[in-house]
């Protein structure tokens, strides 16, 4: 389980800062309470049964502290997820009412067609969706890095800009571009007198989302990795170009490296952002119906079933297997680049 | 763009100033770099912003797509060129039929989505601020496990939730209630952790020892000692919590179905759905355009107006 601990060396730009403007209280600290620091020898007895009476004490404030949180914790992830297990166990038909069937809904799910070949397509998805976020928000970081131009500064929030839209306009938005209708393709096709590409056929659809979601959320990580790129210490590039190094290899051999865990905490949210595929499909659904089915995802198959054909025992179980199958995908991740992350 | 020229040059003058910069110390040797830098510098600056001007083009067109679009009649989406005004400036009517259209449903769904966001995002990050101090300054048994249970849930897709979520609050009644999105939205596992990482390192131990032997009470200590320094993480987890809930769709699809009570989100999605479906009475492009185009204002200033605070904030959870 990756635990995060103070990772020496590698501090975010504020936190100097922060121990900065602490250094004089705890200075003040030294001066007002000597008494931690040199105990009495005569006290002791008495300072231990105060201590664990303390201790008792910060024991109940911690708990005091993180108990409303573990409520909706319990109530709203903990509750559901059991519920759901639970659900999953039962079948429910007209005929024989609801009854325990056990683990027959996971047999029907792993063998059912629709659930596998939505599954299969999240996983392409993932495959193609992830590098190419990754790929635009590196570059753009590291180019945004090596420059402090206004020209430079306005683009980072451009770029960004797209993270302020909620995913359902940005889907809407895209689906109006694509459509032949309104989208400029039409006009832009016939100034070079080529047909205008059907953005929105079964064959580019895949495409067409790519695109939607490489716009949406590019922006977010590059923030998020220029963030940790402004936090590498500068005499290390000094260093770099001293040995010679040209722009390139100072990107590629040095900074890269040393942001290895933010890129890590990228992929992991583009990750489970990806498997749990639903909004942009949903929404391009509204045009593209053809293209799209009500299973093209396993969240919009759980979806269609519990709400389209009030299966929930069913729909339970593909949501169940899922959260399992994101769950464990996401762990096996964060497991094999737990070096890079520096998670332990 | 040659990357290899200039570096052969700066080499040359390298030999060059040697004896300069030995004799000098480093002045000369600070004013060298600079200058050298500057012109290596000088053929990739140019690409480099061409790069970026390209890339901010292709994020910005469907945005400014939308502006334009946002000031078009039906007739004038049809029409008109895609990324210019149409003849008829129609906003303002297309204002006044927002207003009018269906009673004026749709101010409605912006104010549940304001509603929805502010509600879920700042409960959700009360939560996450109590709980990340508490897994940070207190050691009580079981934190390690618990903490580990959090973290791993970070993890768990929070759509796999919806449908048991649904399930479970129909059983108590409160589905097509605001209540259906706002209390699932108050869980942020991401946020508690967050608020951890950033309480660790930013809250000296000493200083709340030093307040606690000063006699300020555990409430005191983290009011007035603890909470003034995590304001950084606390407009980082808000803005993320706000986002997160202002852009949700899975949950209030599925557990709202009183028109009156959807957010922004779900509507339009719902008279795209019609407008593609329906006749003609039916078709309210403008309407999906306007209506998107204002709902995307309030956002876009806020990350423009709070921009000091997220460009540092976001990094919080990636620096570990």
């Amino acid at each position: 389980m990756p635990r995060p601990g103070p990772v020496p060396g590698r501090g975010t730009r504020i936190r100097p800062l922060l121990h900065q403007k602490a250094i004089p209280m705890t200075t003040h600290t030294a001066l007002t309470a000597p008494a931690p620091a040199v105990p009495a020898a005569s006290a002791r007895g008495g300072r231990r049964q105060g201590g664990s009476r303390l201790e008792a004490r910060r024991q109940r404030w911690g708990w005091l502290f993180v108990t409303p949180f573990l409520v909706v914790f319990a109530l709203f992830l903990i509750f559901p997820l059991c519920y759901a297990f639970g659900m999953s166990l039962f079948t429910s038909t007209l005929a024989t009412g609801t009854r325990f069937t056990g683990v027959d809904n996971y047999a029907k799910a792993f063998t059912d067609p629709l659930f596998l070949e939505g599954l299969l397509r999240v996983a392409a998805f993932a495959v193609v969706m992830i590098p190419a976020q990754l790929i635009v928000a590196l570059a753009a970081a590291l180019v945004l890095d090596t420059l402090a131009t206004r020209l430079a500064k306005a683009s980072r929030l451009l770029i960004f800009a797209p993270y302020a839209i909620p995913v359902v306009i940005g889907a809407l938005m895209w689906s109006f571009l694509y459509s032949p209708g309104f989208g400029p393709s039409a006009t832009l096709f016939d100034l070079v007198g080529l047909p205008a590409p059907d953005f929105l056929a079964s064959g580019s659809i895949f495409g067409s989302l790519v695109n939607i979601v490489t716009w949406q959320w590019s922006g977010y990580y590059m923030v998020v990795i220029y963030a940790a790129l402004r936090s590498i210490d500068p005499s290390v590039y000094e260093a770099a170009r001293i040995d010679g190094a040209n722009g390139w290899q100072t990107a590629m051999r040095i900074k890269v490296p040393m942001i290895s865990s933010s890129m890590v905490m990228v992929i992991t949210f583009a990750l489970i952002g990806t498997l749990q595929f639903f909004t942009e499909p949903v929404v391009l659904r509204n045009i593209a119906q053809g293209a799209i089915d009500a299973a093209y995802t396993p969240n919009m198959y759980a979806y269609s079933l519990a709400f389209s054909y009030s299966q929930f025992n069913y729909a339970s179980a593909i949501a169940f297997s899922l959260g399992i199958l994101v769950f464990a995908g996401s762990y096996v991740f964060l497991f094999l680049t737990r070096k890079q992350s520096g998670l332990k | 763009m040659s990357v290899f020229a200039p570096r052969t040059d700066a080499r040359d003058t390298d030999v060059r100033d040697e004896p300069l910069t030995t004799a000098t110390g480093v002045p000369s040797h600070v004013d060298r770099s600079v200058r050298e830098r500057g012109r290596r510098l000088g053929g990739r600056r140019i690409g480099s912003h061409v790069f970026l001007v390209i890339l901010a083009i292709y994020f910005v067109i469907p945005i400014w797509w939308l502006t334009v679009a946002a000031t078009k009649s039906t007739s004038g989406l049809f029409s008109s060129p895609a990324f210019w005004f149409a003849d008829q400036f129609a906003f303002v009517d297309n204002l006044v039929q927002l207003v009018t259209y269906q009673g004026g449903i749709y101010w409605r769904w912006l104010a549940n989505s304001f509603l929805y966001a502010f509600a879920g995002g700042i409960g959700a990050t009360i939560l996450a601020i109590l709980a990340g101090y508490g897994f940070a300054k207190y050691r009580f048994r079981g934190r390690g496990a618990v903490f580990t249970v959090i973290l791993g849930s970070v993890m768990v897709p929070l759509t796999a939730l919806v449908i048991p979520t649904f399930m479970l609050l129909s059983q108590y009644g409160i589905i097509n209630t605001p209540w259906a999105v706002i209390l699932p939205s108050l869980l942020s596992p991401f946020g508690v952790y967050l608020m951890r990482v950033y309480t660790q390192d930013a809250v000296p131990d000493e200083m709340l020892e030093a307040a606690r032997i000063d006699g300020a009470g555990e409430l005191r200590t983290f009011f007035q000692v603890a909470l003034p320094l995590l304001r950084p993480a606390i407009v980082t987890v808000l803005l993320l919590s706000v986002v997160g809930t202002w852009n949700n769709f899975f949950l209030p699809l599925a557990v709202l179905t009183d028109p009156d009570l959807l957010p922004v989100t779900v509507g339009l999605n719902r008279w795209t759905a019609l407008s593609n479906a329906g006749a003609g009475g039916e078709q309210v492009w403008n309407l999906i355009t306007t209506g998107a185009f204002v709902s995307v204002l309030p956002l876009i200033l806020s990350f423009l107006f709070l921009q000091r605070y997220w460009q540092g904030g976001l990094s919080i959870g990636s620096i570990k």
